[in-house]
């Protein structure tokens, strides 16, 4: 950014401004009592800062922090496809949607990866088991079964639309001049040819 | 050990993980011996908050046994046994100082809006939460606070976030005596947000969900007047029509992201999440609530934006309040009031879990079966 006028530090003394502070009144702040002011007062904005925690994985920075938190989580650092996206996010900021965005697309893609990981690991996650079915079937049996008949009935359905449209197409793959739908440049040529 | 294993949304395991470890002079290793499933758990297990990663372990609220402490935390000793408010605050940051325990600017990497937050996404920090059997407690020396003589475990776990943000809605609120204080949500904090508007002098208080036997509990345990939402035309209307037309003096949202009633917030909040959940009750809070009126916000919401009437805000002159709950701050307080029998959390619990049986768990309480209230994990057995 170029520097300008705008852009320049600007401190201004408050005590230089005409009636600053005169209408002060500590008693209105909404805040009280969630907000202890006499913690730190004035616009001097500084703590003892605590021990460094230096970690071992990689641990992502909003780009509003101007530096590392004293103390962060290292749990799950970022890997695989979703952590690229989740790496690219991380350029933006927490008020721009596109970093929001960004990480629920890497979190869906996370599961994707979370299943393929198992596999890899030779282990056939129990989805069921793990979206709590034996707590389905002992307290809200009916709304199981209603909704793995549901399941299974528009599976069924699209499976066989699918087949129907399939078998449509067949006569139209094999014989384009005469079919139905289609064709018709192949119709125009052959009359075409005829005259 | 032990631990609850994030896998995508709607599905959670229990499995084995690394034991944790000490990562900074004043972190803690704390053996869990008691952790609930929070109703913000939904959120994440839902698939709503964004930056939630598979294989996380979840858990905000839980109590241990200390086993190992760091070189600077000088106050607790292997054998204690201690509440773990869910906000992990340095104690000394700008935020810290002024008492703002769940802004705390030196716990959360990824993010400034919030502070750390066990087991809350990497959007709250990234840190392993208690849904295991053991979990990294950083910043022991300021966050732990023991359990006091002859408090009852089950009474002590609530206190890590479910008594302190149903007290700080009522707080921010700022009730005054006499004022007609509606809460939306019989959930666990919201039954607590109500509770708690009595202590501040609330002269009338109503709660609002759909769930009867949520009502019904919250009737009798807050004690509050009762309506079940899909019984009522308009909401807004209703709430007038109680309040002579004025409004109510208080409202406060106890919901959140996953609120159900209302087909575009429904489609646009949880759906296809273009929103940061489904800001219902708080759409119903502001629009309900008095002229100069107070609307508090304890229910979590992803951080982009909702549909939600700003207009009439500004036109009503009202005032929202909200944070998370500052647990530190509030703790003394809050035990005074369940040592004195004011509070009585534990009657909460109506479900005690083995962690083996998470997935189960998190079944039951999302989709609110077999009259469950609050779930409890029992990490370590009993």
């Amino acid at each position: 950014m170029t520097s300008t006028y705008l852009t320049r530090p600007q401190a201004i003394d408050p005590a230089t401004v005409t009636g600053w502070g005169v209408d002060a009144d500590p008693r209105n702040d909404p805040t009280y009592p969630i907000r202890e002011r006499s913690g730190d007062p004035g616009p001097g904005k500084v703590w003892d800062r605590p021990t460094q925690q230096h970690p071992q994985v990689e641990v992502l920075r909003s780009i509003e922090h101007n530096r590392l938190p004293a103390v962060v989580g290292t749990s799950t650092p970022p890997s695989g496809l979703s952590g690229m996206m989740r790496r690219a996010a991380f350029h933006y900021s927490e008020s721009d949607w596109t970093h929001w965005l960004m990480l629920l697309g890497a979190d869906r893609v996370n599961m994707v990866e979370g299943i393929v990981t198992d596999l890899a690991r030779g282990k056939v996650p129990n989805i069921p088991a793990e979206m709590g079915v034996r707590a389905a079937w002992k307290h809200d049996r009916t709304a199981l079964v209603t909704k793995a008949a549901v399941t299974v009935a528009v599976s069924a359905l699209a499976i066989a639309l699918l087949r129907q449209r399939q078998h449509r197409q067949r006569p139209h793959d094999v014989r384009p001049v005469h079919g139905r739908a289609g064709g018709g440049r192949e119709r125009r040529a052959l009359a075409g040819s005829t005259t | 050990m032990l631990a609850a294993d994030y896998r995508g949304p709607r599905r959670v395991r229990a499995d084995h993980k690394p034991m944790p470890t000490i990562q900074h002079p004043r972190d803690a290793i704390v053996r869990v011996t008691r952790s609930c499933i929070c109703g913000s758990d939904l959120h994440l297990y839902n698939g709503l908050v964004p930056d939630t990663r598979v294989g996380m372990t979840f858990g905000h609220e839980f109590t241990g046994i200390v086993e190992e402490v760091g070189a600077e935390v000088g106050n607790l000793n292997p054998g204690d046994h201690v509440i773990v408010p869910f906000n992990i605050a340095c104690g000394q940051c700008h935020f810290c100082k002024q008492g703002l325990y769940g802004n705390c600017h030196e716990s959360n990497a990824q993010a400034t809006a919030v502070g750390g937050i066990f087991g809350y996404s990497h959007t709250a920090g990234g840190y392993d939460g208690g849904q295991a059997q053991y979990v990294r407690v950083p910043y022991a020396d300021f966050g732990p606070t023991l359990i006091p003589d002859g408090m009852d475990i089950e009474d002590a776990v609530l206190l890590t976030d479910v008594v302190p943000t149903g007290y700080q809605a009522a707080e921010m609120a700022g009730i005054q005596r006499g004022d007609t204080v509606v809460v939306f949500g019989a959930g666990p904090v919201g039954i607590m947000a109500a509770r708690c508007a009595w202590l501040f002098g609330a002269g009338r208080v109503i709660v609002i969900d759909y769930l009867h036997y949520r009502l019904e509990f919250a009737r009798a345990y807050a004690p509050a007047e009762v309506y079940d939402f899909r019984e009522i035309d308009d909401m807004a209307v209703f709430i007038k029509k109680q309040t002579d037309s004025l409004g109510a003096d208080v409202c406060i949202d106890a919901v959140g992201a996953d609120a159900s009633g209302n087909i575009l917030h429904t489609l646009f909040g949880k759906k296809i999440p273009i929103e940061a959940g489904s800001a219902l009750p708080l759409h119903w809070a502001i629009n309900s609530v008095k002229k100069g009126g107070i609307v508090s916000v304890v229910g979590v919401y992803g951080p982009t934006g909702n549909m939600i009437p700003i207009g009439n805000v500004v036109n009503k002159g009202i005032t929202i309040r909200a944070n998370q709950a500052s647990v530190k701050r509030l703790l003394p307080r809050l035990i005074e009031h369940v040592q004195a029998g004011r509070i009585n959390p534990k009657a909460l619990i109506t479900h005690r879990v083995p962690l083996e049986d998470v997935s189960d768990a998190y079944h039951m309480f999302s989709s609110k079966l077999d009259g469950c209230i609050k779930p409890v994990l029992l990490p370590n057995g009993v």
